[in-house]
Formats: structure tokens, C-alpha cells, sequence
């Protein structure tokens, strides 16, 4: 096990050596559920698919995920941790890397525990599960990619609320890019091309074709090379940020 | 063999360390000394690897800090300002995952981390979360987490800070030990310290060096090197006996102790011989009457000042 493992489990377990993990995975599972039985009407739509489970994630996950990246760099600045994890012989890209990568395991984890709903689709109908496991993987990213923005607002500050805040308002935006709703109020006279440049970054566009079932290849190394734009953020503004 | 060469440190505007260049050699407890603000910890946080310098080098052994980081590194034990740690994980926990990264692997982690539990006495709170802990132990898990690896060079930014006199002592007592064939940087601004533990001295102010040497050689920098303090049991005229003393420079009165004198000598000549004659001459009603090496705190004020009015 190289720097990067060993990091990665630390940090892993100094999730669950508090109750933070326990209570983010509970919140995650509780409003999963309202979400999709109460208001994306799962069993009233009569369809054997997990639609409206992926539907609410974007949203789901612009308020969840941040919480558990705000802490990843503002508590090493704040305590100043980093400076013992740094001077340690590591390579900075190890660091980053393991910490968002524990992060992102335990969301893995808090998404892998919504499978009764799996077995509950399987069990009432006859869905396409290739479908369904392509639009957890998608998900999956997705939130990957909340992470890493929050990796670099992390490290952008001692304090962790305004590290959430920060994040909670750069994943809204990149929803928005990808939202109808934005995207049909943009007036006539601006370009085609730059409406679908704006589009192309939202993480609606990539997820909703993900969601419905149509698994591009595209849309997931969207997410991937979005994930190691930021890490590299990430890794950029701890090298600028360290000393105050 | 640590070398630093035309260090510069600057955060925008403001510099840090300015011009700084000494090296020290295998064996050597080097005393960093400044006010505060004077660039002490920025110095270390360059030696360390965790700040990159704005110009000039640092080198561990060869190993160049910024080119050859990770194998510079390797050899340094670092306990930062405060000795910040994982709150959140056990003694032990920590230990072990500073042992893990530190390279050490099976049943070399438990060793390494049940020697040095034993070297800094930390047994008994070993299953302890480390943010439950007393400052003291706290210090002591940061000090353990350094001397991990049997390092060759041990940076400790205020190893002492906030120990009560006893921890002080075990911690200088530690560092004693561990001293031989290391190099040593110890920063404080508790002189006492420096003549505790350090075979060397650096006082830096404003980010410069403004003395560097043992801390006896310090010491005779002072105005008090060479002087010799009395304490009288009745009010004497000392100096009419010591007019015909040419090494003495003036005799001050303590402000503080009645009937306390300290004679002062002339470019540090040892006067005491002298003084010591003419007073066992004319029976003067001595209570207590020894010389002084130097005061420390006294060069330390003096050569900071300076630096500051420059």
C-alpha cells in the first residue's frame, strides 16, 4: 500500500470515528426515500424503472455532498495538520488524492446502501437493470464531481461553512448550465454556439441521458476529466494557500 | 549536513527571512532564537519542505528541498508550531498511520510505534482520542510522531511550549539523548533552554542572523560577562574601595534588592580576582558575592533592538 492507500483509509476512518458518516448516510437514505416515493410518485407512474430515484440526485447532492467536502482541507489549514500531512514524505497529488477519494468512497457507500430500492423495482416489475446499474455509476460521478469542487473550496479557506457555502453555490451553477430552465431564458441574440458551450458543462446535460438509461461513454469522462480539472484546482490552491 | 544558502522568504511585500545563509553539521543542538515575528518558524517551515523558498536553497544531506523533496524529507523530523495532529484518531491510531507513511510496514509499525510510546512515556494514553489529551501530552504525541523514523535531522518548532517544569525537563532531558550524531533546531524564545540543551545559538531578527555562536560564547557578549554581583549586610561605599580597579566599568545598584550590587567589568576583563581582594581587604559585610558569566536574555535584547532600529 503506497502513500495514497495509506492516506485514503485514514481518512475513511476519521469518518466513521465520528458520528458524521452515520448521520450523512441516514439523512442521504431518509430523503432519498421521501424523494422518490413522495414526490417523484414512484409507484404512481407505474413503471418499472428508477427514474424518479436518479432524477432528484442533482439536487439531492448539492446540498449533501458539500457537507462532506467542507471539511477535507479547511480542518488541516484550521488545525494545522497540513503542515505535519505536508512535510511528511508524501507528494502533494497523493494527498489530494486520497482524501477526495475516501470522500468519494463514502458516498459510493451511502449510494450503494439505496439497493432495497433496486430489489423493490425487481420485485414489482421487470426493469432493465443495465439501465439502472449505468445510471448508479452515473450518479456516482455526478457526485464525484460535487467533490472535487468542494476538495478545492476546501482548500481554499480555514473555515469549513464558508467552504460549503462556496461549494453548495459553484455545483448550483454548474446544475443550472445544464437546466432548461436557464438555458431557454438566454435572449436571441446570444450565439448558438456559446448556449451549447454553457450547456455542455452542466451536469444536468451529462446526467439525464445517464439517468434515462442511454449510457454514453461521453458523459462519463465528462465527469472523470471534470473530477481531475478541479483535484487539479484543488492541489493548486493548497500549494498557494498553505503558508497563512 | 543541513546547508541553507541566501534563503529569501516573502509573503507579497513583506519579507520574511531575508538573506539568510548557516549550515549545520552532524552532532550539533542548534538553538534558533528571535523575537516574535522575527522569521523563526517561516525558517523552519523552508527547512521542512511545507513552505517553497522565494529564493536561495536549502539541503538535507545533498538532497535538495524543493528538487529532491520527498527523499529530504525522509530524513526530517518535524514537530510544527502547536503540535497539530488528528484529533479524531487514538494515540496509537495516529502512531501507527505516521509510522505507515513514515514506510515502515508489518510488524516494524507496532515496533517503531511501541518504541517511541516508551521514549516519550505516552502509554497510558495510548487508546485515548489525542483532542481529549492535556496539552502536555499532546506536545508529547507531536514529539513521538517526529523522532518516528530514528530521523537525522529533528526540527522542533517550540518543543517546551506550554509544559509545566517537569515535562520541560523530561522533553530537554529527550532531546539530550537523541542529540548524538543528529543534527538538532530547536526554535524558543526560553533562554534558559538554549543553555539547557543547545551547543549553538542563532538569534535572528528580521528574518537576519544577528548572533551566532555556542551559547557561552553569547553569553560573553554580554555587558554583564565577567561581573561580579554582591549582596551586603549594611550599607558600604563600594566605590571608593574600587577606584583603583581599572577594569571596572561602572557599579549599578539593584533597583529591586536592597544593598544588591552588580560591578561591571571593562570589555569583559576578569576583574574578579581583584574585587575579591579588596574586599576580603577592607571586610566589607558580604552576604553573597559571585561572577557572572553573561546574561543571555541580556545579548538577546541588545542584538534584537539593534536589529530593529537598523
Amino acid at each position: 500500500m503506497g502513500n495514497l492507500g495509506i492516506i485514503f483509509w485514514r481518512e475513511l476512518m476519521s469518518y466513521f470515528a465520528t458520528p458524521l458518516a452515520y448521520i450523512f448516510i441516514v439523512i442521504f437514505l431518509i430523503t432519498n426515500g421521501i424523494f422518490t416515493f413522495e414526490l417523484g410518485g414512484f409507484y404512481l407512474r407505474g413503471q418499472a424503472d428508477l427514474l424518479p430515484f436518479f432524477s432528484f440526485h442533482p439536487w439531492l447532492y448539492l446540498f449533501m455532498v458539500p457537507a462532506i467536502a467542507m471539511t477535507l482541507w479547511a480542518d488541516e489549514r484550521k488545525t494545522g495538520t497540513i503542515e505535519l500531512l505536508l512535510t511528511l514524505p508524501v507528494k502533494l497529488r497523493d494527498a489530494v488524492l486520497g482524501k477526495f477519494l475516501a470522500a468519494w468512497a463514502l458516498t459510493g457507500l451511502a449510494l450503494a446502501l439505496t439497493f432495497p430500492i433496486w430489489i423493490t423495482v425487481n420485485y414489482l416489475g421487470d426493469p432493465d437493470n443495465g439501465v439502472i446499474f449505468a445510471a448508479y455509476l452515473g450518479s456516482w460521478f455526478m457526485a464525484g464531481s460535487y467533490l472535487a469542487i468542494g476538495s478545492c473550496m476546501s482548500a481554499s479557506t480555514k473555515n469549513s461553512v464558508i467552504a460549503f457555502i462556496l461549494t453548495v453555490s459553484i455545483c448550483f451553477l454548474f446544475v443550472l448550465m445544464g437546466s432548461p430552465i436557464l438555458l431557454n431564458a438566454f435572449p436571441d441574440f446570444v450565439p448558438q454556439f456559446l448556449v451549447d458551450a454553457i450547456s455542455a458543462m452542466g451536469f444536468l446535460t451529462h446526467f439525464d441521458s445517464i439517468a434515462k438509461g442511454v449510457l454514453d461513454i461521453r458523459d462519463i469522462l465528462f465527469f472523470a476529466v471534470f473530477i481531475g480539472a478541479w483535484l487539479l484546482a484543488s492541489a493548486i490552491v493548497i500549494e498557494m494557500k498553505k503558508a497563512n | 549536513m543541513i546547508e541553507i544558502e541566501n534563503l529569501v522568504k516573502k509573503f507579497d511585500q513583506f519579507v520574511a527571512v531575508d538573506n539568510l545563509s548557516f549550515q549545520v553539521a552532524e552532532g550539533e543542538v542548534l538553538g534558533f532564537l528571535g523575537p516574535n515575528g522575527a522569521g523563526k518558524s517561516t525558517t523552519m517551515k523552508v527547512i521542512t519542505g511545507f513552505l517553497a523558498p522565494t529564493s536561495g536553497r536549502v539541503s538535507i544531506d545533498g538532497h535538495d528541498i524543493t528538487e529532491d523533496a520527498i527523499a529530504a524529507k525522509s530524513l526530517i523530523g518535524y514537530l510544527p508550531e502547536g503540535a497539530p495532529s488528528y484529533g479524531d484518531m487514538t494515540t496509537e491510531e495516529f502512531l501507527r498511520f505516521i509510522a505507515q507513511v513514515r514506510g515502515y510496514r508489518g510488524e516494524e509499525i507496532d515496533r517503531r510505534v511501541q518504541h517511541v510510546i516508551k521514549e516519550v512515556e505516552l502509554e497510558s494514553v495510548r487508546r485515548q482520542t489525542i483532542e481529549t489529551l492535556s496539552k502536555g501530552f499532546k506536545r508529547r504525541v507531536g514529539l513521538a510522531q517526529a523522532i518516528m523514523h530514528d530521523p537525522k535531522v529533528l526540527i522542533l518548532d517550540e518543543p517546551t511550549d506550554g509544559l509545566d517544569p517537569n515535562q520541560k525537563h523530561h522533553v530537554r532531558e529527550l532531546i539530550k539523548n537523541l542529540a548524538r550524531d543528529k543534527i538538532v533546531i530547536i526554535s524558543t524564545h526560553i533562554l534558559e533552554e538554549v543553555t539547557a540543551v543547545c551547543t549553538r545559538a542563532i538569534i535572528i531578527a528580521e528574518g537576519r542572523i544577528v548572533a551566532d555562536g555556542t551559547p557561552a560564547q553569547l553569553e560573553s557578549r554580554s555587558r554583564y560577562h565577567q561581573a561580579v554581583s554582591v549582596r551586603l549586610n549594611d550599607s558600604y561605599d563600594l566605590g571608593a574601595d574600587l577606584g583603583g580597579i581599572d577594569g571596572i566599568a561602572t557599579i549599578e545598584e539593584d533597583a529591586e534588592q536592597a544593598l544588591t550590587y552588580t560591578i561591571l567589568a571593562k570589555d569583559g576583563q576578569s576583574i574578579f580576582s581583584q574585587v575579591s581582594a579588596i574586599a576580603q581587604e577592607k571586610q566589607w559585610p558580604v552576604t553573597e558575592f559571585h561572577v557572572q558569566r553573561g546574561q543571555l536574555e541580556d545579548v538577546f535584547r541588545t542584538v534584537t533592538q539593534k536589529a530593529k532600529e537598523a
